[in-house]
């Protein structure tokens, strides 16, 4: 009875080469996460030959397709700073709304109902967010403020938040749903409101994966290149003001790498100091996401 | 604190909300809960059929029976937090201090706070000790530091917890075990000062000692309370209780004096009970 029979080799055979594919899948993301870190440091390494770090990182100007050329990456962080920030001031408060609201005072019925509705935000092509800042935002924008500019952080800060609007209101009400249910009748119990118990309850006992959900959500806005190429303009400059043309580090990218600017040369390596930058920045954001996670998974489980 | 002027504000609609004084309702009977031929349906399962009961000032009622036979639905249709299951429904009278609070116009967060509730598990929200038992006074909106102070310590000394937590009162009350925990939540509830204090099965979840402590300190609130438990023990139902009411399927069986109930019960489905022959 022990010996193999053909047919249970046949399944021990696929058994194994199924359990290989399945190995062989995973690995191309490692593979692919480290190959993209090997050429990004290869090419940095080379670009840090000709630029000090020093100047990199605190020279104001941002010109390496001038003749007076300037390598400092605070004109792109501000940027994409500035952006991002005016992204998540939109997407926090609106987003956390709709998740305590789905939490806390809708039926259950309209919860499944608005859920793939709000996830089509996250959805559209982002090319088409960027067009509409562009022609619907900014032309309106400039109604109520003389003086703004065709091409500027407002406009394409407020619809990359309506943008990662899902990113907030999905991860949040998930955290807030997480919450024991016990909690909520502790609070009813005590004679509070739906408000009191949402507000003074469940948003502080659901905190930690509110955060985490800002802080994808930001790193989703610090990543995103097709709005801020399109709306926020292509001009390196740093300054915190919403109404002039700006250059993010991804719409940078964008503009080098469309245009003719030769395989190899210093100004075609700054395409990977901006990338190493971006994604140094992404990395910490999601460092930080990851240890508030498993913070807060610990605390129900 | 108990007052007879203290009395569950009926309102007629929303804006004399803010410009009527509390009516002064005198019940003649020292009942504080009376339930009159009270159904509750959960869609179309009957989980309570014409019960019938009056619960008295300052005692200790102790509900009991099988799981699943109306005991906690009866205690939650007192603080109405059934409310919350969509297809609930209430028919009959339940008056708590002379009021209708299914019929009558009131609040159901006034309500809530003279009817207080501890539940099974100990539900402490993720805040310190000191956050936790002022709760119900901010949320009522008490700005004053020293009366939440003062009304806060007072509740946990109610509880027996002072000596064990003074030095701390800033700890997280997760940290604490799952007895000091449930007494957290009881002075929690203290605070507020309700009249009537509903709890369900408050020590299920606890040890021997700790649940001792409990039953002592229900002994106790007595004197300022009234206190309706749900237990599955009947020593604890014989130790703390004054009031015993057996509830089978959806029906109250039998309500009585609680040495009566446990030495002399006059229906054979109460005996079979709480001799643990069924159930």
């Amino acid at each position: 009875m022990l010996i193999l029979s053909d047919k249970m080799k046949k399944r021990k055979i696929i058994e194994f080469s199924i359990e290989k594919l399945l190995l062989a899948s995973s690995l191309i993301s490692i593979l692919t996460t480290g190959g993209i870190i090997i050429v990004l440091t290869i090419e940095g390494v080379a670009f840090f030959k000709e630029v000090s770090v020093i100047d990199f990182l605190t020279d104001t100007e941002w010109t390496p397709l001038f003749t007076q050329k300037h390598f400092g990456i605070l004109p792109l962080l501000s940027g994409t700073i500035l952006t991002s920030f005016i992204a998540i001031a939109v997407a926090l408060p609106i987003g956390l709304s709709i998740a305590v609201f789905l939490s806390e005072y809708s039926s259950v019925r309209f919860r499944e109902l608005i859920k793939p509705v709000l996830e089509l935000l996250a959805a559209v092509p982002t090319v088409i967010y960027g067009f509409f800042a562009l022609i619907v935002v900014t032309p309106f924008l400039q109604k109520l403020i003389p003086g703004m500019s065709s091409f500027n952080s407002l406009s394409a800060g407020l619809v990359m938040g309506i943008m990662i609007i899902p990113y907030v209101s999905s991860l949040s009400q998930d955290a807030l749903l997480a919450v024991p249910s016990s909690l909520r009748e502790a609070s009813y119990g005590m004679g509070a409101t739906r408000l009191q118990t949402s507000v003074k309850v469940m948003i502080p006992a659901a905190s930690s994966g509110i955060i985490v959900s800002v802080i994808l959500a930001i790193s989703r806005a610090v990543g995103e290149t097709m709005i801020v190429a399109i709306a926020a303009g292509q001009q390196p400059r740093l300054t915190l003001n919403p109404l002039v043309p700006v250059e993010t580090i991804t719409a940078y990218i964008v503009q080098v790498s469309l245009g003719d600017v030769p395989h190899g040369s210093l100004e075609y390596r700054t395409i990977f100091a901006a990338g190493i930058t971006l994604f140094v920045f992404t990395l910490i954001l999601n460092n930080i996401s990851y240890w508030f996670k498993r913070k807060y998974q610990e605390k129900y489980e | 604190m108990i007052s007879a002027e203290k009395e569950i504000l009926p309102i007629l609609n929303q804006q004399e909300l803010y410009t009527v004084e509390p009516t002064h309702l005198h019940v003649a009977s020292s009942d504080i809960v009376e339930t009159i031929d009270v159904n509750v349906f959960y869609g179309d399962f009957h989980a309570l059929k014409d019960v019938n009961l009056a619960i008295k000032k300052n005692s200790v009622t102790a509900l009991i029976g099988p799981s699943g036979c109306g005991k906690t639905t009866f205690l939650r249709l007192l603080n109405r937090m059934n409310d919350y299951i969509p297809s609930h429904m209430v028919r009959g009278k339940v008056l708590i201090n002379g009021v209708d609070i299914y019929r009558d116009k009131i609040e159901i967060e006034q309500l809530r706070k003279e009817v207080g509730m501890v539940f099974q598990k100990p539900n402490p929200f993720p805040k310190s000790i000191f956050e936790n038992v002022a709760y119900g006074l901010r949320i009522q909106g008490i700005k004053d530091k020293h009366l939440i102070h003062e009304r806060v310590i007072n509740a946990i000394q109610q509880v027996g917890l002072w000596n064990e937590v003074k030095d701390n009162l800033r700890k997280n009350a997760l940290a604490l075990s799952g007895g000091q925990q449930q007494r957290v939540c009881i002075a929690r509830t203290l605070a507020v000062e309700p009249d009537i204090i509903l709890m369900d099965e408050p020590t299920s979840a606890l040890d021997p000692i700790s649940t001792s402590r409990i039953e002592e300190l229900i002994l106790q609130l007595k004197q300022k309370y009234t206190i309706i438990i749900v237990t599955h023990n009947m020593q604890q139902a014989s130790r703390i209780s004054d009031t015993t009411a057996f509830f089978y399927l959806g029906e109250l069986i039998e309500v009585g004096k609680t040495t009566d109930i446990f030495t002399n019960p006059r229906n054979e489905r109460t005996e079979r009970y709480i001799t643990g022959r069924f159930g």
